[in-house]
Parts: C-alpha cells; structure tokens; sequence
C-alpha cells in the first residue's frame, strides 16, 4: 500500500520533466506526460490489487511536518479514495491521450496539467485538514493558466471566474477549519483529532462550522447556485482542462464534503440536510431544464455536468449508506462520462468543423464524416442518461432509492431530473450526429472530408468506454470498495442506516 | 547599572560588520575605482557589501540568544536572532538585485547607504529601551529617505523621497512625543520598567494620549492605513532595490520592534472591546488599523494599472495582516508575525527584482509590460510566479503558511465570535479578492503574447539571477517547512 504517495511525487516529478521536454520538442513533453499519467495509473492499479477493504483510513504515510500547528503529513486510503483515484488515474490518461494535439507552449500545458493531477492525486491521499487543503489548492490554481492560455469561447473571463469561485469557495473552507482548529484548543488537523474535537463543540458551533466547510467545497461540487462557474469554465477550457474540470476537479469538491465536513460536524448536518438536498434537487432540474435550451453543445455538457453533480450531493444529502455509496459510484461514473462527452464535442468535433453551434452541426452530416465519433457520442449519451449496462444506471439507482428512504420527495423531484437528462441528451446528440432534424429530410451534400480520427483519440475514448461498461455491468467492483469504508466510525458519525 | 561594555561589543558585532563593512565599500571605492564604469563600481562595492553581510549573519547566528546585553538596553532573545538574521539576508538579496537594474549614482555610496539602514534593522530587532529604539529607527528611516530620492535623474524618485521624509518626519515627530510622554508618565526609559510601571498606573487622558501617538507612528512607519498615503508615491517613485528595502527589511525590523513595544512594554494597556468585556486600550486602535488597511489596500490595488503601485497597496494589505499578527502575538508568541513578515518580505525582495530587471527595457512598470515575459526569460517568469502566487497565499508555498499561523493565532485568541475573530474571517475572505489582482498580473507574465517591438530575450545578470532564485526557493523551501522558522521560537 506504501506504494500510492507515488502518484503525486511522480505526478509532480513529471510536470518538471515535461516542462523541460517541451523546451525541446512539443513530442518530448507528449511523451513524457503520457509515461507520468500511465505510471502514477498504474501505481493507484497496483495498490488497487494490494487492497483489503477495511472500515477505517488505512495509514500509509504519517510524518511529523510542522509541530507548532499538530499538522502531519498524513496520507491514508480506503475504499472511497481508492475508487477516486482510480478515476483520476483513468481521466488523467485519457485526458492526455486528448491533448495530443497540443502545439503551442506544449511542455507548459503538460507542466500545469500534471501539477493540477498531482494535486488531485494528494487530495484524495491526504488524511490531515492541513495538507488536505494544500493540495486541494494545488489543484485550483493551474486549472487557470490551463484555460486563459489554451481555452477557447471568453477564456479569460471563465478562467478568472472559475478561479475565483473556487478560491472563495476555499476561503470559506479554511475559515470553517481555522475556527474549528482554534475551538478545540489548536491540537491538530488529522480528521481523527478534528472530529474528537468537534465533539465536545456546541450545536451552534458545529452547524456554522458545517456551513463554513460544507458549502465552500460545494462551490467546488458545481451545487445549485454556486455552479455558476462550471457552464462558462468548461466551455472556455481546453479539452483536457474540460474533461478534467468535470471529470476530477468538481469531485474534489463532492469528496470534501463527505470527507471533511460531514464526519466531523455531524450536529452540523443534521441541521443543513434539508436545504442541501433542496439545493442539489434544484440543480438536477434546473441545470437540466437550462442544458436543454443551449445552442452551444459545449454548454449542453456543462449543465448535464452540473445536473449530475446534483445527483451526487444529494447521494451525500440523503446520508444513509445507500445513497452515499451510490454517491461514491456516481463521481466515478460521471467522472468517466463526462469526461468522454467533452472529449467528443470539444477534440473530436470542435478541432476538426470549428464550431460547437448545434445549429451549424445539424447542417453537416457528421455521423457520416466521422463515425468512429457518432458511436461514441451515442453511447456515452446512453451512458450519461443512465441506462443499464452503463455505471451511470447503478449509481443513479443507488441515490434515488436512498434518497427515497431518506424522504421521498426528495426521490421523486429528482426522478424527474432524470427525464429531463434524457431529453437533452438526445437532442444534443441528435443535433450533432444525425444531420437535418426533418425525419427522410435531404441530407447536406458531403463537405471537404474532415481529418480522421487519430489513435490517441481512439485509445482515450475506448478506455473511458471500457471504464464506463465495466462498473456499469458490475459495479461491485467499486462498491465492494466503497461500503465498507463507509462502516469507519467516522462516517458512521454522519450516516444514519439503510442497507447498500 | 554597571556598564559592561565588554558584553556591548560582543553583542553589537553585526552592526559593528556592518559599518566596517561601508567603511571599506567607500575607501576601496576612492582609492581605487573613482575612474572606473559605475557598473564596475557599483559591482565591486555590492561585493564587499554582501561580504559584510555575510560575515554579520555569520556573528548573528554564533552570538546566538545571550539574553539581555548592557543591562537591558538591548535583548538578544530567539526574535531578535531570527529578526536579525532575516533582515540580513533580505539585504543580501537586495543587494543582489541592485546589480540587475538601472546603475545607482553614485553607486558605492548607494550601498554603504543600504548597510546603515540595515545597521538600524538590526538595532530595531534588539532595542528594548525607548531611545535606543528611537535611534535605530530613525537611522533607518533616514537611510532609506536618501535610497528613495538616490536616482537624481528622475522627478519621480525626487517626489517620492520629499512625500517619504515628510511623512516619516511627522511619524517620528508623533513617536517622539508619544515617547515623552511615556517617559514621563513612567519615570523610565525601560521598556521592562515601562511595563512594571503601567500595571499601576491610574487611566489617565495622558496615557491614552501616548497610546494614541505612539499607534500613528507606527501606522505611518508600516504604511497601515489610513497613514498609507505615501507608500504608492514612495514604491513607484524609488529606484527599484530601494523600494524592495522599504518594502521588506524595513517592514520585518518595524513590525518586530513595535510588537516589543505593544506586548512586553505596553502590554498592561492591550485593553480590548468594551462591548466584549475589555477595559480601553491599543487592541481596539491597531484593529480598526488592521481592518481599514485589509479593505483599502485590496481594493484600491483592483484598479491599479501600474505594477510597483499594485504592490503598494498589496503592501498596504499585508500590513493589515501583519497588525492582526501583532494583536495575536500577545496570546500565541512572535513566530505567527515573524514567519508572516520575513516571507513577505521575500516575496516582495524578488518582485521588486523582476521590476528591476524588466524596467530599464520597458521604461516603465505597467503590469502590462511584463506582456509575453514567459517568452522573454522564462526564468523571471518562474520566479515571478512563485513570489505572486506566495504573497496571494497559495500553498505550497510560504505566503499561504504566514497567513495560516497568523489566522490560527488570531483566532485562537479570540475564537470567531470576537472582534480579532472577525478580522481574521474578513482577511481571510479578502484574500480571495487579492487573488484576482495577483492572477491579472500573472496573466500578463504568462499568458499574454509580447508586445510587438518587445520581443527580445532578456539578460538577467548573474548575481540578479542568483538572488531571484534564492528568493524563490527560499518561499519554496519555507513552504513546505515551516517549522525551520516557526520551531525557531
């Protein structure tokens, strides 16, 4: 298990080392960020095997780091973090796969992209609110030099917003943390200490606390109205940057949430639960009902990303084992989808016809000019519709029946968000793919033929595909990861039953 | 008191280093190189000068915490060690950064000007009586009056040194009678017997008098609004390592004797809210300080478009900080401000470095002159985006541990439901506004294109390049270990 720090170190390592490839040559640093991404990947595999799940973190790495404040260098797993990094290990390579097409400044894209990974990596490591928050800030900061400098549509604009967003959220997280800190007599920030401490804390001061830490990763997890930043951040961002926004970044967010606020301000939850699920449903329709009205398809996927992000918090809402895990599987499922539908819209369609206008897609019959697309697009829409056979459908499930039980309403609003994913999604795709809407309608005469699609394109889409099938057709997979970590005295503080 | 002019020597090695070390800077100068380029002099006397300090680190850290020197004229405790041996290496990095720049005239006098203003830090961080403090401020604020106004051939650099002296003068005008006061109230120059003497004391309108000078003073000196006026005229006007000293030693030396004045001296007189249960006092003056300067410095340095006047008033800001640091080193100890100034202080030596550097080129300092720079020297863009990123305080690097133990420390003295509570919540929360302004500079460091006609590579000066680079891995390596500072105290 002592393997994994290696993700971040090599993660960090192989930033410096594309950073000095790309000074060479734009292939150089490809391939240097491609062997970081295939070898932090294989680490978290590796570890994977290794695994035996476990109702508790299970330490790998704990360092005095800096006494004066009981900080430690803490770094500890289970079957949480394991399925996220498994994710992070499969979006981080697919993203790269994605970016091969990455000319200008080549070696500073991989360096900002890998540091941001590397962050990722160390957040879902880390088992101390201290080191948790400095990687949890690593991660934010490149995500900006990765838009303003190789987005597209307004980058400047969504890069800056996006950024700010996240850093205030952030600031409400160090404020919530520092005050928790200081009530408990400043003993240290190891989620064990922190939650000992919490426990001698007032209501009043666990519930402003909760509200402090909760919604300032909420920010981060896209929740209704503080997703603001997602539509335009994904649209301006690169492709990869994209996929890894909706694909790791938001979730960073979600995983804060259920890792740091809610088992340690339980009190704090109980209080906040109500306006949270209210909150998340709203953003599953909301944000659903909004993507259905988009001519950008790049928004489209920006709002289904913020609609099943909704589903996640209200998984975490819910707070009973069921939905949780189903919460757990639905990071790991959107992670994958939609960082499959952004590689779609955004690398293989925008970089070849130059627009993402579903009006002017209709008009070319891109089923026909890149197939290999249309089939992936179609079934990652299937995917991100949550049908069976794909992981979205037990994940989905699994949060709809526990929040059922947690109180049906909640249920049956956000079943609703689900039919509404259906619509977008089809009219998104069919807009894009299937040429003129009029069914037996003349199809637009061939245009100049567009450049095929490459092999980094076909490996990345196949391998998050693959991901998507296989949790999907046995989510067991992850979930026997997941639920007995969910049984750790911790998170059994913040849950309240009901059988996964 | 039995002089023991013995102890005093010893104790006062550094300076002595120091001085010896001007005092060699000139006489080489004008024995031998009178005739020679000034970029000649100016290397050659910055040499001898980083010897000196070099060699005053050095008796710094071998004479180590001896405790009182002189029968308690000066106190080499952990802080003043610490204080000197940062102040020291801040001039180090200035004195490197000179070299990269426009050529002070005349340049060895430049530098034996920044060794007597070190001299005065050095003084600052010991000084427990309050004439000896008065002394080695003024030492120090006169030498960085004439390092403000040193480049003749610019009206800025004259403005800025008039505007500067002006409003120091007036500050040591306020220090002085605040002093008087406390002299007399007292009956002792002592800062130990000062603090004796006050426990006693009946509240008198006097006191509040001095307590009341002796916080606009100190305003003026760290530029804490609303007595800030000067510093955007001052960071703009100066020759660019000038306005690095300002900007860093100067702050590091003042914010530490003013906490020895406020803690161990005044300490009787803290007071607090009145609504919250604490007689009057300095906690409430130097917190409406505190708060005015986090809101006037972060927003006025939104709409900057010049970069020196952006660190002005980002100075400005993390004066703010650093007040709230000084309220809490009453209940947490020194080492939350200390940390928090000397990495301050690093980042801003190695910002004023790259303005140095880019100045001479652009001919001026607009934040939009760095446009392309990670094209131009991708080494100055690098360390530019380590001291922007560090004074924005994100981790892992020094500027967000600083802000982190000044926060815990504030909060731990009050808890967030206290006034200094909220101080903290709402520096916290503008940081997050500050972020904007550093990220608008980063975006024209790295993310835009040169401007067309600037496109040209840019020479950093080996010694420039080495300072910058100490700087920044400095912030670096204090970031990801704090405690080979904080475990200091």
């Amino acid at each position: 298990m002592s393997l994994l720090p290696w993700t971040f170190l090599l993660s960090l390592l192989g930033a410096g080392a594309a950073l000095a490839a790309g000074r060479h040559s734009a292939a150089a640093a490809r391939r240097v960020a491609l062997g970081t991404v295939l070898a932090s990947w294989a680490v978290v595999v590796a570890a994977a095997f290794r695994f035996t799940p476990a109702p508790r973190l299970q330490t790998l790495v704990d360092l005095a780091w800096i006494p004066a404040l009981g900080v430690r260098f803490h770094l500890a797993v289970d079957g949480i973090s394991l399925t996220l990094l498994m994710l992070t290990g499969i979006a981080a390579t697919a993203g790269v796969l994605f970016s091969w097409n990455i000319e200008e400044r080549t070696g500073e894209f991989f360096a900002f992209y890998l540091t941001l990974i590397a962050g990722v990596y160390g957040v879902f490591l880390s088992a101390d609110a201290f080191l948790f928050f400095v990687f949890y800030e690593l991660a934010i900061v490149p995500k900006y030099f990765l838009i303003a400098i190789w987005g597209s549509t307004n980058r400047e604009y969504g890069a800056m917003k996006l950024v700010l967003y996240s850093f205030a959220g952030s600031a409400l997280v160090l404020a919530g943390l520092l005050w928790a800190y200081a009530a408990g007599g400043g003993h240290g920030f190891g989620f064990e200490d922190l939650a000992a401490a919490a426990a001698g804390f007032t209501r009043g001061q666990q519930i402003g606390m909760f509200a402090l830490v909760f919604f300032g990763f909420a920010v981060l997890a896209g929740l209704f109205p503080f997703h603001t930043w997602a539509p335009t951040g994904h649209v301006a961002a690169p492709t990869a940057a994209s996929m890894l926004l909706a694909g790791v970044v938001m979730k960073l967010g979600a995983y804060g949430c259920l890792r740091v606020a809610m088992p340690l301000f339980p009190a704090g939850l109980d209080f906040w639960q109500p306006l949270v699920a209210w909150l998340a449903v709203i953003g599953i329709v909301y944000a659903g009902l909004v993507a259905l009205v988009q001519d950008d398809c790049k928004f489209v996927i920006g709002y289904s990303s913020v609609s099943h992000m909704g589903f996640v918090m209200l998984g975490l809402a819910a707070a009973n084992l069921r939905s949780v895990a189903g919460a757990v599987l639905q990071m790991f499922s959107h992670g994958v989808i939609a960082g499959l539908l952004f590689a779609v819209v955004g690398r293989m369609v925008y970089d070849r016809t130059h627009t993402r206008k579903l009006a002017e897609l209709r008009l070319l019959p891109l089923a026909r000019l890149l197939p290999f697309a249309a089939v992936v697009f179609v079934l990652a829409g299937l995917a991100s519709m949550g049908l069976p056979g794909f992981s979205g459908f037990p994940a989905e499930l699994s949060i709809l029946i526990g929040a059922w039980q947690a109180a049906p309403l909640w249920a049956a609003v956000a079943a609703l968000g689900v039919l509404v994913a259906a619509a977008f999604t089809l009219r998104v795709v069919v807009a894009t793919f299937f040429g003129p809407a009029t069914p037996g309608g003349e199809a637009a005469p061939l245009p100049a033929p567009l450049p095929p699609i490459t092999w980094p394109e076909r490996a990345g889409a196949l391998l998050l595909l693959g991901a998507t099938v296989v949790v999907g057709l046995k989510p067991d997979l992850l979930l026997n990861w997941i639920v007995p970590s969910l049984h750790s005295p911790l998170l059994q503080a913040a849950l309240k039953g009901g059988t996964p | 008191m039995n002089p023991d002019y013995a102890g005093l020597a010893a104790g006062l090695l550094p300076e002595a280093a120091l001085v010896a070390g001007a005092l060699a800077v000139l006489g080489v100068d004008l024995a031998w190189l009178r005739r020679s380029a000034p970029a000649r002099r100016l290397r050659t006397a910055a040499s001898i000068g980083a010897c000196a300090v070099l060699v005053a680190i050095g008796c710094s850290l071998r004479i180590g915490a001896v405790g009182e020197v002189f029968g308690g004229v000066l106190a080499l405790d952990p802080l003043a060690v610490a204080t000197r041996v940062g102040v020291l290496v801040l001039t180090l990095l200035v004195l490197g950064v000179s070299l990269g720049g426009r050529v002070a005239r005349p340049p060895a006098e430049y530098v034996v000007v920044v060794l007597f203003a070190t001299c005065g830090f050095l003084l600052m961080a010991a000084a427990q009586q309050l004439l000896v403090a008065f002394l080695a401020l003024e030492l120090a604020s006169l030498s960085l009056y004439i390092l403000a106004g040193f480049d003749a051939s610019r009206p800025e650099a004259a403005e800025a040194a008039v505007k500067y002296f002006l409003f120091g003068a007036m500050a040591a005008a306020f220090l002085l009678f605040g002093f008087s006061l406390l002299y007399g109230l007292t009956g002792s120059i002592e800062l130990a017997q000062i603090s004796v003497a006050l426990v006693h004391a009946p509240a008198s309108p006097l006191l509040s008098a001095a307590l009341v000078m002796v916080l606009v003073a100190f305003g003026f000196k760290v530029a804490a609004a609303p007595f800030h006026l000067w510093a955007p005229d001052a960071y703009q006007g100066a020759p660019a390592p000038s306005a690095a000293l300002i900007a860093s030693g100067s702050k590091l030396a003042g914010f530490v004797l003013f906490t020895r004045l406020l803690w161990p001296g005044l300490g009787a007189l803290a007071g607090g809210f009145t609504w919250a249960g604490g007689g009057p006092g300095w906690i409430p003056i130097a917190a409406i300080l505190c708060a005015l300067s986090l809101l006037i410095g972060n927003f006025a340095a939104l709409v900057q478009t010049d970069l020196r006047r952006l660190l002005a008033y980002s100075a400005i800001a993390h004066s703010g900080a650093l007040l709230l640091g000084v309220i809490a080193s009453g209940s947490s100890g020194p080492a939350p401000l200390f940390y928090y100034a000397a990495t301050y202080g690093l980042a801003t030596v190695g910002a004023f470095g790259v303005i140095a550097v880019i100045e001479p080129m652009a001919g001026g300092a607009k934040i939009t002159d760095l446009a392309g720079l990670s094209r131009r020297s991708p080494f100055l863009a690098g360390c530019l985006l380590v001291y922007i990123l560090s004074l924005a305080g994100v981790p892992p690097l020094a500027g967000f541990v600083g802000k982190f133990v000044v926060f815990a420390a504030a909060l731990k003295m009050g808890g967030l439901a206290g006034p200094i509570g909220w101080l903290a919540v709402l520096a916290i929360a503008l940081s997050a506004v500050a972020l904007y302004y550093y990220l608008i500079v980063l975006k024209q460091a790295l993310v835009a294109a040169p401007a067309p006609g600037a496109s040209g590579r840019i020479r950093v000066p080996l010694a420039t390049a080495f300072a910058l680079a100490a700087a920044a891995a400095l912030i670096l390596l204090l970031g990801l270990f704090p405690s080979l500072l904080l475990g200091r105290f």
